[in-house]
């Protein structure tokens, strides 16, 4: 949690908006984030983003939902309550599959979800700064960090050059608090 | 652009080769299975049905896995999927061929049909005879020599129709003016015609007919999928090993690691797809605990076929599960290829395991005469794609959808 100064630009076209990221990214300041209001193909890559670990979580989860299941039902007909179901064996792996099945997929998926709003921020509740009410309508925002080493003056004008038709300076929170929205304030001012 | 083909001469003589060590394998087979006079009735019997056995099971695995890439191009077609574009001629060429191993699959279905015969009943179709057996007799109305004669026929050539029929499609595309679509929405009503088609052969009658019926006490009404699957998994593997060969020469330039990626998920998405099948139909089985029922698992996973059971199970599903599902092994040309080439013997062998316990039972082989005619089938299926592919440009530039396969991201 940190308070900080960011240069903020808006856009109003995608096709204006790559090459900006382009030319920001290889300027040498500091990218915070990017914000549109659909998902923008290839822009990950524009951004440089690395791959994502989330599949191996999701493999970690589903491993969790396979030994539960298995460890669960074994523990349920070999020693807790043996019950005789046709004269099959107590422990018959084909009868436990489709439980095992499904709890793996239970599992990766719940798991996966909740990572995924983690990471993104996205928890119910959770609230973020939004730098410019059309972020989410038709603005292309690009984000960048002031420090005190960066003009501030210069960061407007070189967002201006590489197309911007809006630019602004805000001091905001830059990541999620959760609770009320005037919580901000008690975040902004301590 | 590279975009032809020349069949290399290494190529050339290697299938070759196969195609001689496969007819070499099939002599000696007549003169010493099919001719044998071993004194011993009963394997003398199984020498017999042994020669006839392993040529259904070659023949039916090699025309399901070609007819894949037909069912391939339609859905795709249908779907307008784009990133087959990219590739498209390798599916078109194996479709093209499909009446090859449609010819060779007739003949060897009929001949078993209605040539095969030891002291007046077959071994492999016991419901040729059905006198003397009420199941059988009960059947007779669907199980019997003329429907079978037809079926076949009707199927092969369905098949290898609408394989030649969308490759002349794609190929007058390339004639066709810039940017017209009219080619493009006459593929799809061929597509759904094929799908249909399809779907009341591979999907659910033809497999009966052939591999069913090999046990035609025994009944499964998913069989039909879970041979389907077994076909389309080895069939998508098949394509995968010329689009690799192709890219090895030089060739498809416009198919990148994206595309790799996905012909590998593919791969692994049916190889689970395929378990999942052949668990719903073993599990109902183990479940209900039938007489009638079990008996076919009797034989396979605790009498002389176990071996080949759990290996099937193994290279099929735990192999492709564990190796394929990280995202830099789907991109390693080497892992897919191995995995490619490794699905296709798994399903062979499940074909094998399919068809041969019931006529064979205990005197099975895995030796000279299957892997002979496996080579021979082989040498013919590179040769005759090979062939097809070096006909015509290998990149479909007049394709309406050629710029999304270009741009394809998995």
């Amino acid at each position: 949690m940190a308070i900080k100064k960011f240069a903020v630009a808006a856009y109003d076209d995608e096709e204006v908006l790559f090459p900006a990221v382009k030319k920001v990214r290889n300027s040498g300041y500091k990218l915070h984030d990017v914000y549109t209001p659909f998902p923008v193909h290839g822009l990950d890559g524009a951004l440089g983003l690395k791959e994502t670990d989330l599949h191996i979580a999701g493999f970690i989860y589903g491993l969790c939902g396979t030994s539960t299941a298995v460890g669960f039902m074994s523990w349920i007909f070999l020693s807790d309550w043996p019950v005789n179901f046709g004269g099959k064996p107590h422990f018959s792996l084909p009868a436990f599959i489709p439980i095992t099945f499904e709890l793996t997929v239970l599992f990766a998926a719940v798991g996966m979800v909740l990572t995924f709003c983690y990471l993104n921020q996205i928890m119910p509740g959770v609230k973020k700064h939004v730098f410019h009410p059309r972020q989410t309508d038709d603005l292309f925002l690009i984000v960048l960090e002031i420090n005190d080493e960066t003009s501030e003056q210069e960061a407007l004008d070189y967002l201006k050059s590489t197309g911007a038709i809006e630019t602004n300076i805000q001091v905001a929170e830059s990541e999620w608090w959760y609770g009320r929205w005037d919580k901000k304030e008690a975040y902004e001012l301590s | 652009m590279n975009e032809r083909f020349q069949v290399p001469a290494r190529l050339r003589n290697m299938s070759l080769a196969l195609i001689a060590v496969g007819i070499i394998t099939l002599l000696v087979g007549v003169f010493t299975l099919l001719g044998s006079n071993n004194a011993d009735h009963t394997l003398q019997h199984a020498d017999k049905t042994r020669f006839w056995a392993v040529l259904l099971q070659n023949a039916v695995f090699f025309v399901m896995i070609c007819t894949v890439s037909v069912f391939i191009q339609a859905a795709s077609t249908l779907a307008q999927g784009g990133w087959i574009v990219a590739y498209r001629r390798v599916p078109e060429a194996i479709g093209a061929n499909v009446w090859i191993f449609g010819a060779i699959a007739a003949v060897v279905l009929l001949c078993v049909a209605f040539v095969f015969n030891i002291d007046g009943h077959n071994p492999i179709y016991h419901w040729v005879h059905p006198e003397g057996d009420n199941i059988l007799m009960g059947k007779k109305a669907f199980l019997n020599p003329y429907m079978f004669a037809g079926f076949t026929i009707a199927t092969v050539s369905l098949w290898a129709f609408f394989g030649r029929k969308f490759r002349s499609l794609s190929l007058a595309q390339e004639k066709a003016a810039k940017n017209s679509t009219k080619i493009y929405w006459n593929s799809m009503k061929w597509a759904g015609g094929f799908l249909v088609v399809y779907a009341l052969t591979q999907m659910s009658t033809t497999p009966w007919m052939w591999i069913m019926s090999v046990q035609p006490h025994w009944y499964s009404t998913m069989f039909s999928w879970y041979t389907f699957a077994s076909a389309f998994v080895s069939g998508m593997s098949l394509i995968l090993l010329f689009v690799i060969y192709l890219k090895n020469q030089g060739n498809l330039e416009l198919v990148t690691k994206e595309h790799m990626h996905d012909l590998g998920k593919f791969m692994f998405a049916f190889s689970i797809f395929w378990t999942y099948v052949w668990f719903a139909q073993y599990m109902l089985i183990w479940y209900g605990n039938i007489p009638e029922e079990t008996i076919y698992f009797k034989l396979r996973q605790q009498g002389p076929y176990s071996i080949l059971f759990y290996a099937i199970f193994i290279i099929n599903f735990v192999m492709p599960i564990l190796i394929l599902m990280a995202r830099p092994s789907k991109r390693n040309y080497f892992t897919v290829t191995f995995m490619a080439m490794l699905i296709i013997f798994g399903h062979w062998l499940d074909f094998y395991n399919m068809i041969m316990p019931e006529p064979l039972g205990v005197n099975w082989h895995l030796s000279w005469y299957e892997m002979g005619i496996f080579a021979g089938f082989v040498g013919v299926l590179i040769l005759s794609v090979a062939t097809t592919l070096s006909k015509s440009s290998l990149v479909p530039t007049n394709n309406v959808l050629l710029k999304e396969a270009v741009i394809h991201q998995s």
